[in-house]
Order: C-alpha cells, then structure tokens, then sequence
C-alpha cells in the first residue's frame, strides 16, 4: 500500500491528492477493516509495551531516559537468531513449544546481563555526575550497540529462523489473526503479570518502588541501591530481549539498526502513559500501537514514523506528565 | 508609614496541601523585617511566591503600587525584587566577577545589536558595569577574588558573593533566605553587622527567613512569625519572645509535625 | 578599551581577507583535499553554532542536521532557480462532512500556494542578479528559513530539559527529514541534484569566521553572561533577572541560523543532496564534535571540528590500507563505532571535552579590567 503510493507520487503527483481525498468521501473503511486494523494495533502495542515497561522502570528509579533500551531489544532478537539453530534441534515434535520457551528465556537473560553489564560499565560510575553526561553517554552506548552490532553482525538484514511457523489462525470470518499476534499477544500479557507480581509482591519489587520514591530516604532505611538499579536494568532488558523474539517471530528481517524506531516509539509510549508509571506504560504502548496501524493503513503511511515524534511533541507541551502521571512541582 | 510590598489574603496550595494560607504581610520602604517560623512552616513558600517562582493560589501582591502575583521571576526582580537562596545558588562555571556581572544584565541599556556590533557606546557600558561590579565587589571585600571561579570561595565567601549578586540588580527589597545556615558564631556576627550595614548604605528594605533566633533578635526591627502556613504573630523583637502563641509553637506541647512542605 | 575593539572586529576583517587571499590559490590543491579543507570550514560552522544551542545556553539539542536541510534545500531551490509545482486542488464533493473538510484543505492549499507563488517569484527576481549575488542571497534565505524552524524548536525548549528536550530537537529533525522526504518537489527520498558548485574556500572559512565572531563577541558582554547564567542555574538567572525564554530563543534561533547557512554551504559543494544526509547520525556528529572541544570552549570546538572532519576523511585511507587486518579497516570504515567510544570514553574521563576547562580555550574568559576600578 505505501508502496503503491509512493510510486503514484512519482508518476502522478497530482493524482494522489485526490486519491485520498475519495477515499475519506466514500469512508471506504469498513467494519471489517477497522478490527482488523484494531488487532494489528492492539498487538503492535504490545511489542512496544514490553520495551517501553524497561524505559519507565529505568526513569523510575534513576530518573533518566536509558537511550540505548531499544538496541538491547535489537540483541534481543539477535540472540534469537543465533540460539534457534543452536538449541531448536533439541526439542524435536511436540516438545517444540517447549524449546521456544527455552529460547525466549535464554535470549531475555542475555539481554538482562547485557543491560546490567551497561549499567554498571556506563551508568553507575557516573550516577552523581550532571545528567546531560549520563545522557551523551547514553547515546554513545546505544550508537556502539547499533554500529557495534553492524560491525560483528553485517550491515545486511538477516532472515530470522523459523522459530514457530507463523499462519493465519482459522475460524476467524473476515478478520486475519495470525499465530504470531496471538502469541505476541499472550507472552506479553504473563509477562506483564510476572512484572506485576514481582514489583507489587517481592522485596526487590518493594524496594524498586521505594527508590523510586524517594532514593535518599530508601538508602536510609537499607535498601542496596546498586542492587536495585541492577535488578531494574536487568529486568527491563530482559523485557526488551523478549520483545526482540516476538518482533522478530513477525517480521523475520532483522538487523543493527532495527531497535532504533521501535525504541523510540515505545519511548514514546512511556511518557503518553506517564514516565515511571508501570501500567502507564501500557496503556500508552497500546494507544501508539493503535495509532501507527490506522495511519499505516491510511494514505498517510508515509508520514509513518513522524507520527510518533509529532504525539511526543504535542504531549510534552501540552500534558507533560501523560495520561496517569502526576504533575510535579520542582522545589527551589 | 508608606508601604513597599504588601501580601493579602495570600494563600498556595500544592494538591492537597496547603502550605501558606490567608496570610497577609506588609513592608515599609526601610524595614529589617524577619520572617520566623518551625520547620515547615511555609516561610520559603512564602518567598516563592513574592519572587514570582510559585503563583498563589489566591490572594494579591503588590509592590509599590503595581500587583505583581503570578509574574514571572525575572520581571519582579526588574520590578525590584531580589533573593538569596537557602542552599546558595551562584552560576557555578562563572568567576566571581562575572557572577555579579550577569546580575547587570536586567539594568542593560544595550543588548543583543550592541553586544555584535561593538559600537563605542557598548565599550562605554561595558566599562561602565565593570567599575560598578569592582566598586560593588570591593564594598564587600571580594575584590580580591575577582577571577575566582565562584564555586572556589570559601562558605562564607558564597553566602556574600550571593548577596553582591542580588544587591547589583538593584533592588528595593532584598530577600534572604537562611542567610546564616551553616555558620558559627563568629561569622554570624558579621553577617549581622553586614545587614545592618546593606540597609543603611543601599537603603533598602531587608526581609529574611532565618531559623536562628539570636540572629533573628539582633537584626529584624520587625518580625513575623508563620506556623503551618498562618501568621501567629507579628512585632518587634520584644513582642516577640513574648508572645504565648510563639512559644507554644516553637516549644510546643506537642512536637510539631515533621514533613511538611517548606519547598 | 580601543585595543580591545582593534582584536574582535580586525580579527574577523584579517580572517575573511585571509580566506579571500587563500581562495585564490585553491585551484593549486587537489580537489580532494580541497573538499576536505572546505568540510572543514562547513564543520566548524555548524558546530560552533550548535555550540551556542548546547554548550553556553545548556539546552542539549539533537536536531542540527534539521536545521541544516532547510538551509540546503531552500538555498539549493534559489540558486537552481526552478519554480516549484503549485498544489492541485481538490474537486468539490456531496457529503456534508467532506465539504467541511474540503473547505479546511482548499483555504490550506490556497495558502500554501500563496507561499510558493511568493517563493517562486522571490527566486525568479533573485535570478536577475550576479551569480556571487544569488547564493549571498540564497544562503542567507536558506539561514533564515532555518531560524524560523529554530523558533519553532526554541519554543518547546522553554517548557522542556535535559533529556526531554534532547528527543524533542531529536523527534523535530527527524520530521524535518520525513516531510522532506515526502516532498516531490523537491525530489523526495531520491534527493536533490544538480545544485551549482558555488562554495569555495572563501565562501566556507568567511563564514566560519563570521559564525565565530558572533558567536565570541555575544558571549563576551555582559548580555551574552546571560546566556551562561541560563546554562548554570536558571532558577537563579531568573531571580537575577535574566529573561531566560528570551536567551533560549534566541540561542536556537541564532545556532538554527547559522546551521542552515552551513547546510546551504554544503548543499553547493556537494551539488547533491538527499534527505537521508541529514539524520539523526549527521547531528550526532555535529554533537561529538561540541563535545569533544568542550561545551561553551569555542576555540576548543573549532579544533575539534578541524581534527574529527580530517580524521573521518583519515579512516577512509584506513580502510582502504591492505597491509591491515581486515577487522581494522572495517573498524575504521564504521567510524561510528569509533565516535560511539570517544563519546563513552570522554564522559567517564574527562567529560569537559579535550579542550574544554583549559584556559588557553577560553575557559573562564574573564575579561581584564582596567586597573583604575
């Protein structure tokens, strides 16, 4: 569809104007195609979800935007691709569900170690330095991540295995769903509620939330601050890895710069739902999710990958706090 | 008795809370006043929002005859306004000199043509701050300090330096705030004699915010005392420490309650 | 007093007559190289602006390649002098939600062509005048098209720090970069071609020189401490006074500037341009060179333009050593890396850049007063 467009814009610049223009007249979308395009969203927002819950907790209990979070996604499905072939022929016939599993939890935690080894590399050495140093640092780590990435990797997409065969389930009338939605969707949902369980229930979870409510008083009353701010960026990454599989299970072409939109959309996401507010982060992932599908779908598709930008502009203007976060007042 | 800054009925509120409430307050062109209160009594609030940082939430504020609530931080202290801050605040990558000099730049008559352009009456002004900011740094024994960077001085040298730095905007009421924090005895004595002295030479207005009584007693001809956010008394030294609602609120029957906004 | 006034304005007159001289031998040099010197000048152009933006007013900006493709492209549209097609517009329809809408977009079609015919005829006067004239007077279009795109950024700047404010520049560049790409008019993703080579070494080292000027005697006044006051505490810079939205804007309208002059500069020594030159990675590069010279140094950033261009034009050589390993020379051509680890090296190290803190760099540029004080 883009691509028609795009090639109409070349022949026929004239022509599209109009184009677009019936197409609103006759309001040519049907019911169909709004759930379909509903569903495409709602699981789109769901990769973004689990990448933007690491974008939140990070800003949660250190208080800055961790910019190289959407390349740990891109080693997410790099770890994919590597451990498929490595493990997959282990668990031959029906323990194959199985093997996936294994897959996604070895790749999360590499990602998990990749993202504490960041931490405390980059990060930690310079947590009571300026934040405008943490932040250059941040995008030198994620520009060696992408180029680092391309250097070991090749700047050349690679085709991700077939971990599960993606098909369009059946029985659904009009509406494609495909397995890949329907697993995308389903390991971000228990993941959500392993993070949700771990943040609300565990001591660990108990102490995150402490210091990201007050890091002073938390380290008064004996919470390990290192562990914690490891703990974090370990369990953020490992939600980033994990996207990285499900992204790449539906869109088999990977490489080093793959993380960089989706990264950025997700960020997005976080602060439409409010940074450093978990469920927030959802809410938001899906609103964007929702969002991206309809104007890909419109004749606007082109103007894709700016619509993220233009929602982050008009939010940090007009309600900087997102959706569920609370306005703070600065002390003086 | 003319009046300089007036506060009525001011009160602000953050969310739930309610920092200062209904509070009124008056200043005359020449007064040492003092603004004393607990922990937490809104005594920074209620600088905040005559420096125009917070707005109140209601209530009016007038400096001479012009209403200057919700204004923004930068024309109030054009208007004539200026602070100090409780944990200083100077412009840390500046020098000594320079930190005073930026101060300058509200009484500019030439700005950004001038500052390109370099026409003989910008050299004129320039040469013009310079001699005050020297004559200003010299007043206060910082002269010699000069190309310090500020963040070098010594403690005391900071609280001055921050001082200079809002006396050269040339204010009609300057606003300390905690001016003693952090000092001993010695040095508390001076800053006395120093207030003392800024009133006379620049004859200015003073209003501070201290927790130290004694520096508080030797100051302020006027004190005012603020206790969760409400005026609870107001006179002179004397009335002061007699005051029954005073020293109930400092010595309290019971302690006063910890954790309340003194943002 | 006069001493002083002879240094600044005699200082930026020596260095344009310089490059005027220079220029005159430039044909001696091969042209590669004499790309390369010209880059250099460009660099230095854009950095020292960007270090306006993001090291003496403190608003760390990402979005300085924006800014310099609209100095490109629009200098680039004045000096080819080729009308832009005006917009069509759409044909009256039935439904009533339509005709609303219809209305809305036929009084924005109607504007926008208002623009380009203004544009058009603009471009077609400038056509009249000497060939030295039309890109003076494209590249100043080019520079205030891009200050307007400036105020547009400078704006949010006042509601927005650190970090957020950095994915804003980030998030403007990268839509100043998609509508271009959108755009048939001017070529779309497949780019611009055909642009006059008009930059020569003058041209590139007298704006350079001019950005330094400005940029050196704003700061040194006392309305240019302003600017730094804003940097360091802007709480305290607005007690003191100091109208900080005011030197916010200004800063990015000025840095904007200055970058669509020296994407205007570019655009005529490349002769081609597309908008994928201008990402997100271009103003990456303009920032590492900010940082590395120091943040608020300008001499620092000036040498640091001078030594990152001469060394990414270094690594080329690099890569194409055979002697080498492979792994090195494909080290050296992604110098991405290579910046990726100057930039984490330098934070944990030395975060005031090379050459920022020195006083040979104008660190704490007190200026001398007379004794007599």
């Amino acid at each position: 569809m883009a691509r028609t467009i795009s090639l109409l814009r070349r022949s026929h610049p004239e022509k599209v104007g109009l184009r677009q223009w019936q197409a609103w007249e006759h309001g040519n979308m049907s019911g169909t195609e709004f759930f379909q395009q509903l569903i495409n969203g709602v699981s789109l927002g769901a990769f973004y979800a689990l990448i933007a819950l690491g974008y939140t907790m990070v800003y949660g209990v250190l208080r800055f935007i961790n910019f190289a979070h959407g390349d740990v996604f891109m080693i997410g499905a790099f770890a994919g691709y590597w451990l498929t072939p490595k493990l997959m022929p282990h668990f031959p016939g029906a323990w194959m569900p199985v093997g996936v599993c294994v897959v996604l939890l070895t790749a999360m935690a590499l990602c998990a170690g990749l993202g504490i080894v960041i931490e405390k590399l980059a990060y930690r050495p310079l947590r009571s330095r300026p934040k405008l140093t943490v932040l250059i640092t941040a995008i030198g780590v994620s520009l060696l991540l992408e180029y680092g990435g391309q250097y070991l990797f090749g700047p050349d997409p690679k085709s991700f295995p077939d971990l599960i065969t993606d098909s369009a389930l059946e029985g659904t009338g009009a509406l494609t769903i495909t397995r890949s939605q329907i697993i995308a969707v389903g390991v971000t949902a228990a993941l959500l509620a392993a993070l949700s369980f771990i943040v609300k229930r565990t001591k660990l979870g108990l102490a995150m939330r402490a210091l990201s409510n007050n890091p002073t008083a938390a380290a008064l009353m004996g919470v390990n601050l290192d562990t914690v701010i490891s703990f974090t960026f370990g369990l953020g990454s490992a939600l980033a890895g994990a996207a990285g599989i499900l992204w790449a299970i539906s869109n088999p072409s990977i490489d080093p710069l793959m993380g960089i939109l989706p990264g950025i959309k997700a960020f997005v996401a976080a602060v439409l739902g409010g940074i450093g507010n978990l469920p927030g982060a959802a809410v938001g992932a899906v609103l964007i999710g929702v969002v991206e599908t309809f104007v890909g779908g419109s004749s606007f598709s082109s103007y894709r990958d700016a619509i993220a930008f233009s929602v982050l502009i008009i939010i940090l203007l007009f309600r900087p706090a997102g959706l569920l976060g609370k306005a703070q007042v600065e002390k003086v | 008795m003319s009046t300089l800054l007036s506060l009525q009925g001011c009160t602000v509120r953050f969310g739930g809370l309610t920092a200062v409430s209904g509070l009124d307050l008056k200043i005359g062109p020449h007064d040492l006043a003092g603004l004393i209160g607990p922990n937490g009594a809104g005594k920074t609030t209620v600088f905040n929002i005559i420096t125009g940082v917070y707005r109140p939430t209601c209530g009016s504020i007038t400096l001479g005859d012009k209403a200057i609530a919700g204004m923004k931080p930068n024309r109030i202290a054009g208007l004539g306004i200026a602070r100090t801050f409780q944990n200083i605040r100077l412009f840390a990558s500046l020098s000594v000199f320079d930190n005073v000099r930026a101060a300058f730049n509200l009484r500019l008559k030439h700005g950004f043509s001038h500052a390109l352009f370099r026409f003989p009456a910008f050299y004129r002004e320039e040469a013009d701050v310079d001699r005050q900011v020297m004559e200003l740094l010299d007043i206060f024994d910082l002269g010699r300090h000069r190309d310090v960077l500020c963040k070098n001085l010594s403690y005391g040298d900071q609280r001055r330096l921050e001082i200079v730095r809002a006396l050269a905007t040339r204010p009609k009421l300057l606003l300390l705030d905690e001016p003693a924090a952090g000092m001993n005895p010695t040095e508390k004595e001076a800053l006395t004699r120093l207030v003392r002295f800024i009133k006379e030479k620049f004859e200015i207005a003073v209003l501070l915010v201290e927790h130290d009584m004694k520096v508080v007693m030797g100051i302020c001809e006027r004190i005012f005392v603020l206790d969760h956010g409400v005026k609870i008394a107001e006179g002179n030294p004397g009335e002061i420490t007699k005051n029954s609602k005073v020293i109930e609120a400092y010595l309290g029957e019971q302690p006063p309650e910890a954790g309340t906004a003194d943002a | 007093m006069s001493r002083y006034l002879r240094s600044k304005k005699v200082w930026l007159l020596l260095a344009v007559l310089g490059s005027a001289l220079l220029s005159r031998f430039s044909g001696a040099i091969n042209e590669y190289y004499l790309q390369v010197i010209i880059f250099v000048g460009i660099n230095i152009t854009l950095a020292v602006s960007l270090n306006l933006i993001n090291g003496y007013t403190g608003q760390f900006s990402l979005g300085h390649a924006g800014f310099m493709a609209v100095g490109a492209y629009t200098a680039s549209i004045v000096t080819l002098g080729v009308p832009l097609p005006l917009v069509t517009y759409p044909e009256p329809s039935a439904a009533l939600f339509a005709r609303l809408l219809g209305a809305l977009v036929l009084a924005f079609d109607h504007a926008v062509n208002a623009v380009l015919w203004v544009a058009n005829s603009g471009v077609a006067a400038v056509h009249g005048l000497p060939l030295v004239l039309q890109f003076v007077v494209a590249l100043v279009a080019g520079g205030i098209l891009a200050a307007l795109t400036g105020l547009l950024v400078g704006v949010p700047s006042l509601r927005l720090r650190g970090d957020y404010l950095a994915i804003v520049t980030l998030g403007f560049g990268e839509i100043i970069r998609v509508v271009i790409q959108n755009t048939d008019a001017i070529g779309g993703a497949r780019g611009y071609s055909g642009i006059p080579n008009y930059t020569t070494f003058f041209w590139a080292y007298a704006v350079a020189a001019a950005t330094i000027y400005i940029v050196v005697s704003l700061i040194d006044s006392t309305y240019g401490r302003g600017f730094l006051t804003v940097r360091d505490d802007e709480v305290a810079a607005e007690a003191m006074g100091v109208d900080t939205t005011k030197y916010k804007v200004v800063a990015f309208v000025l840095g904007a500037f200055f970058a669509g002059i020296g994407g205007g500069l570019y655009a005529h020594t490349t002769t081609y341009i597309n908008p994928a030159g201008f990402d997100f990675q271009r103003s990456i590069e303009i920032v590492i060179i900010v940082i590395l010279g120091g943040m608020g140094s300008t001499p620092g950033v000036a040498f640091a333009a001078v030594l990152l261009t001469v060394l990414a034009e270094y690594l080329r050589f690099v890569a194409g050593y055979t002697f080498l390993p492979t792994w090195l020379r494909q080290l050296a051509a992604n110098r991405t890396i290579i910046y990726a680890l100057v930039l984490i090296a330098l934070m944990l190290l030395r975060p005031q850049g090379l050459f920022g803190g020195l006083r040979a760099f104008g660190a704490s540029a007190t200026r001398k007063v007379p004794k007599a004080a």
